[in-house]
């Protein structure tokens, strides 16, 4: 039986087993809205910008395995979705938007609504395609699926014209999928393998150091186990943390720019680092000459040899799956009946325990005014370390991933390699409708949520249950740090002015709002928000507008050159 | 340090410029860039040339293995290998002009393939070096247009890039 592009498209995503798509409808993608009308298997959800939809995809595929689907119109559909493409990217998140295309016919000739689609967003994708005859539809949505998911995750996009969507053929979505040039790597070589073992077998000063890359392969489970029988001390990036759990005593907290001072202080000074599934991101190891000058061992397992001494160089590098390769290394280490220097080891957690001693997240716990750590220990303590926590981007950011200890991964939803403003509120969205039921906390702040405000409309149209913890300083936090540090306290432009009374925004679009301004106050509103099971509840808390995030590297100085609170 | 790279991949609108896009948006140097679809249609191949330390070209061709449409990617200057360019100049041939252009075409194993009453076009094969040397052998001046092709590369003795 033949059948029409559009009708195509939809049979793909039941195929694919996709419950939501999330979308924003318009003329070049109408055949495809009208066959979604006509089913009732693949659920689409209305966003209210295209920013919206590519987010909550994003945040459906963080908190979930599985992959996101936005569906977009052609030009202003699709460069409104551009940020959230890129944001997907920058942290390897699978997930696949369709788009509509002018007609075939029309392309070139700077159609209504046209745009280059392939030619925009290919620098943000994996991959992308532009399909122009309706009998490679169907393959082609196949392979948008698979290279998504596969390999070092990502976004793809699959741009199709309108007139493909009418056009016919004969449908069968295709079992599996071959590409002769695409074979992403799983196991990892075996003599590397046994390299690192040697290694992490004679280490005196060991360190581990995972990041995304251990969520992205669901691997926390054997990380966990690997560390545990090694006896190291671990730490994670932004992007890693609940892969290993906050609140086992090996646990040194997130490394890097706003990392605790134990942390960075291993990392530096340790003699064998085994990085797994993390980038070296500049954010993370300071200037990368300093974290050079000293001599250690580096092992470094990644699905993506691109990652491998990119900005670092590696002694044992190991491209492969995450998860496998772990597996693989505790075999080994468990076949060589691996005994850990214990007297070496033993000296090594004493140095650590000195540099725990500095309490370097301490903040002034009898402030008059709302302190933003306080709130988000309160948090953390309300919803027992078993929320699902989104942010955006800011101080706000860093302090709920320093005070909210993740046990689990999947748990801290967040834009790390874009920095994505606007991210937090449509991302819990997408966890929402990913885990119902279960408790979703959007961590912001008064000049991030303001970016993408319109999706409490979409809340309120699906009834999704979002607690909304707005620290409001009043200033673009960490702009207004910065210009402190290092502008000479000029604070140009990172003044919040003009800000509407959060309380009666979240009224209107039919939400519950609550205000806070004393600290006495804080516990006492989260608790009244948590028990409103099917209300959005924005709370705004008044907190103190002078608050730094610390510890602090500074961009271009080395890891352990930290500004400390106490040191101001 | 100057490399050949060789690059294997799909016959597909747009492979090109993901490839270009890819150099730009890093950084990376082209010197030349030269592609063609190969005996088997459904295959590109490229040669570019850039300059790069080792860090950066090793990161060159990790880049390019990760593109989807890739299919392989070899430095060939990591081993012995032939390098040809193709140039097509018109140069000025007047009066005693005329034999001291041919002669040094003769030289250079150039063609002439085009000869009207004032100029001749010339065709030279060669390394870039070669064709280099054959333009600052003629006097400036005299250089009328020139058109080069790139170079593309192959492996020396057995070594084959094939799918
Ligand atoms: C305001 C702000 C402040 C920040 N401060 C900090 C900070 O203090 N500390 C910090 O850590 N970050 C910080 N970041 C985040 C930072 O910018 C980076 O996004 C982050 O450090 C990267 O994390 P990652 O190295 O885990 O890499 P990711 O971006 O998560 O990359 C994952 C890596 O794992 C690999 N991978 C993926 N899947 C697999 C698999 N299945 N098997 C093997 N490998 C796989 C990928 O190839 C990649 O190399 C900050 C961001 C912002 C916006
Ligand atoms: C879309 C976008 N624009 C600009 C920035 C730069 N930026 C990073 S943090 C920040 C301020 C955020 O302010 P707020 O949301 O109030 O959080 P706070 O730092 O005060 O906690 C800005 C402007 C960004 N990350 N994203
Ligand atoms: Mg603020």
């Amino acid at each position: 039986m033949e059948l029409t592009g559009a009708e195509i498209v939809v049979k793909c995503l039941e195929a694919e087993g996709v419950e939501y798509v999330f979308g924003y409808p318009g003329g070049a993608v109408l055949f495809i809205y009208d066959e979604l009308f006509k089913q009732d298997k693949v659920k689409h959800i209305l966003v209210r910008h295209e920013q919206g939809a590519t987010h909550a995809a994003d945040g459906y595929s963080r908190s979930s395995d599985k992959v996101g689907v936005a569906l977009v119109t052609s030009g202003p559909g699709v460069t409104n979705a551009v940020t959230g493409i890129a944001t997907a990217y920058m942290d390897s998140i699978p997930m696949v938007i369709i788009s509509g295309q002018v007609p075939t016919h029309a392309i070139g000739l700077d159609a209504f609504q046209e745009c280059d689609t392939v030619g925009i967003t290919r620098p943000c994708v994996k991959h992308n395609f532009l399909v122009k005859d309706v009998k490679d539809l169907a393959l082609t949505i196949k392979k948008a699926f698979y290279l998504a998911r596969t390999g070092r995750p990502g976004p793809v996009l699959v741009d199709i014209p309108k007139d493909v969507t009418s056009a016919k053929c004969p449908f069968e979505y295709p079992a599996t999928v071959t590409m002769r040039s695409y074979n992403p790597v799983v196991k990892g070589h075996p003599g590397q393998i046994k390299k690192a073992v040697q290694l992490l077998t004679e280490a005196k000063r060991p360190m581990v150091y995972t990041g995304g890359g251990v969520i992205l392969s669901d691997a926390s489970k054997q990380l966990t186990k690997f560390v545990k029988m090694l006896g190291f001390p671990c730490t994670n990036t932004l992007m890693g943390l609940g892969g290993y759990p906050a609140t086992d005593p090996q646990f040194l907290g997130m490394l890097g720019m706003h990392g605790t001072y134990e942390a960075n202080m291993a990392m530096q000074n340790c003699d064998v680092l085994l990085a797994v599934g993390a980038r070296f991101d500049d954010r993370v190891i300071g200037n990368p000459a300093d974290f050079a000058q000293v001599q250690r061992k580096i092992i470094h397992i990644d699905i993506d040899p691109s990652s491998i001494s990119k900005r670092v160089k590696v002694d044992v590098p190991i491209v492969g799956n995450v998860s496998d390769v772990l597996e693989e290394l505790s075999r080994q280490l468990e076949a060589a009946a691996y005994k850990p220097n214990q007297k070496a080891l033993s000296a090594w957690w004493s140095q650590i325990g000195l540099w725990k001693s500095k309490d370097c997240l301490k903040y002034d716990k009898k402030s008059k005014i709302i302190k933003p750590q306080f709130v988000l220990e309160r948090l953390y303590e309300i919803t027992k370390g078993d929320a699902f926590v989104t942010s955006d981007v800011g101080q706000h950011q860093m302090w709920a991933a320093q005070f909210y200890k993740f046990d689990k991964p999947r748990r801290w939803i967040n834009s790390g390699g874009l920095g994505t403003m606007g991210f937090g509120l449509p991302a819990a969205m997408g966890v929402q409708f990913a885990n119902p039921g279960a408790t979703v906390a959007c961590v912001t702040g008064e000049a991030s949520i303001q970016m993408c405000i319109q999706e409490l409309s979409t809340c309120k149209q699906y009834r999704l249950p979002i607690k909304i913890v707005n620290l409001n300083n009043k200033y673009m936090g960490m702009v207004r740090q910065w210009q402190q540090f290092f502008h000479g306290n000029r604070y140009s432009e990172s003044y919040m002015d003009a800000l509407p009374d959060f309380v009666k925004l979240a009224e209107s679009y039919g939400h519950v709002g609550i205000k806070v301004e004393e600290p006495g106050d804080v516990e006492a509103a989260l608790k009244e928000a948590f028990k409103r099971k099917n209300d959005l509840v924005f709370l705004d808390f008044v907190t103190d507008q002078t608050e730094n995030v610390y510890p602090m590297v500074q961009g271009g100085k080395g890891l352990t050159e930290m500004i400390l609170a106490e040191e101001l | 340090m100057r490399h050949i790279i060789s690059i294997m991949l799909e016959n597909e609108p747009g492979a090109l410029s993901r490839v270009a896009g890819l150099f730009s948006a890093r950084g990376y140097n082209i010197e030349t860039l030269t592609v063609a679809p190969t005996e088997d249609e459904s295959l590109s191949r490229m040669t570019i040339v850039t300059t790069g330390s080792d860090d950066v070209v090793e990161q060159i061709t990790k880049q390019l293995n990760k593109l989807v449409e890739v299919v392989k990617v070899v430095d060939l200057s990591e081993a012995a290998h032939i390098e040809r360019e193709l140039m097509l100049i018109k140069v000025r041939a007047m009066g005693k002009e005329r034999e001291e252009v041919k002669r040094m075409s003769d030289i250079f194993r150039g063609r002439i393939i085009d000869v009207t009453e004032n100029t001749y076009t010339i065709e030279l094969t060669g390394t870039g070096a070669k064709l280099d040397a054959f333009i600052q052998a003629l006097e400036h001046s005299a250089i009328l247009e020139t058109v080069r092709t790139g170079a593309s590369g192959i492996g020396r003795g057995e070594r084959v890039l094939k799918v």
